[in-house]
């Protein structure tokens, strides 16, 4: 081999990874910046994972039955938002424990979404696979060919950006939305405001209320994108628990990133990328220590998770009023 | 004083509101004026229902029944939206800020004129320091408002009702938390404000401030208006009269002091909070038998912290502690709470519903708490429930706590009621040494006069009194000898009667170590 080959090699090891870590880390990303708008309104929301769970289903399900991916990414969103709703009107209505509420919601999730795959597909709980044509489309962007020519910049384009799922690009929008909407606007004002003294929202003459409603909502549709993206984008149909945790790890994410868009981000890209590393190690055998069982390599992402909230994120300061519900003084 | 315009109808009327949270009758019929460019004073005691009426005034509680009028009109204040859309602001007894925001956020939260932030900001800045040269409303607009002190927090507040436009001002007991020189400052931008031809409405219960600020007053009492009448015509005396519904003794009656051997002595004290920053800086002090040594300071300056460390609730990190002269700060087995009750130190602490009283227990248990190991309420293994009862029933009669049930969870006595169970708990264990923390906290005139007779009673037993407390009219009216905190440290001692406000307030500042 040639010096030269070589180092196309590694860099092709790196994209592949590169890419990994992006696909791995846009359910992430949705699911944490769909708590990122929660949490900073004050609403507390450990549901993630069923509402991701759900999403996933419906849009497994109607893409399936229908073969139109879009139709299936509406139910998604469709049913993620009216858990959301459950939710809100537990804990913003009725001011009931949101922990309690978001959990309710997971277990909920977890043996219903199953149970009507049974019924529907009687396929042991999953959806049949998909089709090529039923599920969300990558983007074919041009310019390969003509590119692919120059070092460095025609691998990357090719293996990074084209044909990079349209929920991805999607994703990452949101991020630079949130960002903006967070520090420019007044729905981001606003939203910042009910998290840390929701009194200090009513007393200046805006409701409560709605504004927490309103976020819940966002976290509803952003959840259930993320869902769609687990079965109809990354995966090609629904299968028990295929979000696996996800929910939680996002949680982990959004403190580890402090409660806001950027850091939190980059949280999701790290335990993504562990994830991506996990995969290219299993049954590759490491210098001193030989091959190293499966389900300890498949351990990493949440061992990196527990480190880190343990001891690296430092004191994360949640939002003043997050988990309280809004009750007024006397 | 300014004169109304005879012609111009009241700047706000409300005329029979009603109130109710549950089956309590917060405001009867609530009928007052304010007629318009003047201060007007809305005074009474705890619960008498006046931050109620005004609440409902700014749309931030619902009436049950009765009519709001703006300039003759009526209105329907269903929200504080409809109340700011008439002109009327009010700023809160706790601030409604966002103390994470800067102060231009917390102005523009609500009134942000447009979808994005840029261009409200920039006209808001403008504004904002228009109003700040025309009231004295000095403050930095791009501070993080948690960062700023009480006094500033308070004019972001205000800045916050004029930049929605307000021709009415509400202020619900914005002195508590001030020190006088803010104090002054604050009632200068109010009169700077009736100046302009605003209306300001200020709720309080201290009767020297109506006096010198207001110039009509509405006296309102369990929840309905007892007298509107005009300042000039009226007294302190008067006024506390109204308010109670008796004649009250606004003077603590005492005799002179006479100081017997020393029981406290504090050297060098040094004592950390939670977070393990540094409250009392080396703090020295004397209390003899026979005296009351009250500590003034503004809240926050470590008084709370060497009241704890002196109670056995905090370690001291350092210094020299002596009880009757024996030092107890190398004794960490006896500088414990209990510790401490075993060698005759009785304790009302500053907080009483979190540190005095277990609210869900009844009165009569909360009457044993920390003594509850006395062979007096035990039986071989259960507690002897009678003679709880009979030990809380007699210190209710003695105390005269309403309502006499000994068996009323703690919750249930208004604030008052609780103290004097606290109270009665600590000193009737006849403590050599009792150390007493805002002992009038919340608490109504009514109660506050026999508070204060039975510590000057137990000072003439021949005990010694630490008072903290932030009300500087407590601390000149009980005390002995004066000394001041600030910052952690001790800046001067002053007697009584050479305590004039401006002086106290001063030291409290930091300004004038002792003069």
């Amino acid at each position: 081999m040639t010096g030269e080959q070589r180092m196309d090699d590694a860099l092709l090891v790196v994209l592949l990874l590169a890419d990994a870590t992006i696909r791995v880390a846009t359910p992430l990303v949705l699911a944490a910046f769909a708590a990122l708008y929660s949490e900073r309104a004050g609403v507390v929301d450990i549901g993630l994972e069923g509402k991701m769970l759900a999403g996933a289903f419906f849009a497994a399900a109607v893409a399936s039955s229908t073969g139109n991916p879009w139709l299936g990414l509406g139910a998604a969103i469709a049913a993620s938002v009216a858990l959301a709703l459950v939710h809100g009107f537990a804990c913003i209505t009725h001011k009931g424990n949101q922990v309690v509420s978001g959990m309710a919601i997971n277990i909920l999730v977890a043996g219903l979404a199953p149970t009507l795959a049974y019924a529907w597909f009687r396929q042991g709980g999953q959806t049949p696979l998909l089709p090529g044509e039923a599920r969300l489309p990558q983007i074919h962007l041009p310019g390969v060919e003509a590119l692919s020519g120059i070092p460095i910049l025609g691998p990357v384009y090719r293996e990074l950006i084209d044909d990079a799922n349209v929920l991805i690009w999607l994703t990452v929008l949101l991020v630079v939305a949130t960002h903006w909407l967070f520090t420019r606007s007044r729905f981001g004002l606003r939203l910042r405001a009910v998290g840390e003294n929701p009194s200090a929202v009513d007393t200046a003459g805006l409701s409560v209320t709605r504004l927490r409603y309103q976020a819940v909502i966002i976290t509803g549709v952003l959840t259930g994108i993320a869902g769609a993206y687990l079965s109809t984008a990354h995966g090609a149909g629904f299968v028990r628990d295929m979000t696996a945790g996800k929910g939680y790890l996002a949680l982990a994410a959004l403190i580890f990133g402090k409660w806001r868009p950027w850091p939190t981000l980059f949280a999701c890209l790290l335990f993504a990328f562990t994830d991506a590393v996990q995969v290219r190690l299993q049954g590759v055998p490491l210098p001193v220590v030989g091959v190293i069982p499966v389900q300890f390599i498949q351990m990493l992402p949440y061992v990196l998770t527990v480190l880190l909230l343990a001891g690296f994120v430092g004191r994360a300061v949640a939002p003043k009023a997050s988990g309280v519900p809004y009750v007024k003084e006397r | 004083m300014k004169v109304p315009m005879p012609q111009h109808p009241p700047a706000l009327e409300t005329r029979g509101v009603n109130k109710w949270f549950g089956a309590n009758h917060a405001n009867r019929d609530v009928s007052l004026a304010v007629p318009k460019g003047t201060i007007h004073g809305v005074i009474g005691e705890n619960g008498a229902g006046k931050s109620t009426i005004m609440s409902i005034v700014y749309g931030y509680l619902p009436a049950d029944g009765g009519t709001i009028l703006v300039d003759g009109r009526p209105v329907a204040v269903r929200s504080p939206r409809d109340a700011l859309a008439a002109g009327i602001g009010m700023v809160h007894q706790h601030f409604m800020l966002v103390d994470s925001f800067s102060v231009l956020e917390n102005v523009l939260l609500g009134a942000e004129g447009g979808v994005t932030l840029a261009a409200g900001m920039a006209r808001a800045r403008a504004e904002l320091t228009r109003l700040a040269r025309d009231y004295g409303l000095e403050v930095d607009l791009d501070r993080p408002v948690g960062e700023l002190p009480v006094g500033a927090q308070q004019r972001v507040e205000i800045l916050k009702a004029l930049y929605r436009g307000a021709d009415l001002l509400i202020l619900d007991e914005p002195t508590g938390v001030l020190t006088p020189q803010e104090t002054d400052h604050l009632f200068r931008i109010l009169r700077a404000l009736r100046g302009q031809g605003k209306t300001v409405v200020i709720i309080t219960h201290k009767l020297r401030e109506i006096m010198e600020l207001t110039d009509n007053v509405t006296v309102m009492r369990r929840g309905q208006v007892v007298a509107n009448v005009a300042t000039a015509d009226t007294s302190r005396e008067a006024l506390a009269e109204l308010m109670v519904g008796r004649k009250v003794l606004l003077r603590v009656e005492k005799a002179p002091a006479m100081p017997g051997p020393a029981v406290l002595e504090v050297s060098g004290l040094r004592v950390r909070d939670g977070a393990g920053v540094e409250r009392v800086k080396g703090v020295g002090l004397t209390v003899r038998a026979g005296e009351i040594v009250g500590i003034a300071g503004v809240s926050g300056n470590g008084q709370s912290e060497l009241l704890e460390a002196l109670a056995g609730m905090r370690p001291p990190a350092g210094g020299s502690v002596r009880l009757r002269g024996q030092e107890l700060a190398d004794r960490p087995d006896r500088f414990t709470a209990r510790g401490l009750r075993a060698l005759g130190v009785g304790h009302v602490p500053e907080d009483r519903q979190r540190v005095g009283l277990v609210t869900s227990f009844e009165a009569q248990e909360c009457a044993i708490l920390g003594h509850q190991g006395d062979p007096a309420f035990n039986g071989r293994l259960l507690m002897d429930r009678r003679a709880l009862f009979d030990r809380c029933a007699a210190e209710m009669d003695a105390y005269d706590v309403r309502p006499r049930d000994p068996r009323l969870p703690a919750a249930n006595f208004s604030g008052g009621n609780q103290q004097k169970i606290v109270l009665a708990r600590e000193m009737e264990r006849n403590p050599d040494l009792l150390l007493v923390g805002q002992p009038t906290r919340g608490v109504d005139i009514g109660a506050i006069e026999f508070i204060h007779r039975r510590l000057v009673a137990l000072r003439d037993q021949g005990k010694a009194i630490l008072l903290v407390s932030v009300e500087l009219d407590e601390i000149r009216a009980l005390s002995d000898r004066i000394l001041v905190m600030f910052d952690g440290r001790l800046v001067g001692e002053v007697a009584p009667d050479e305590a004039d406000e401006r002086r106290l307030g001063l030291m409290m500042a930091g300004v004038a170590e002792a003069a």
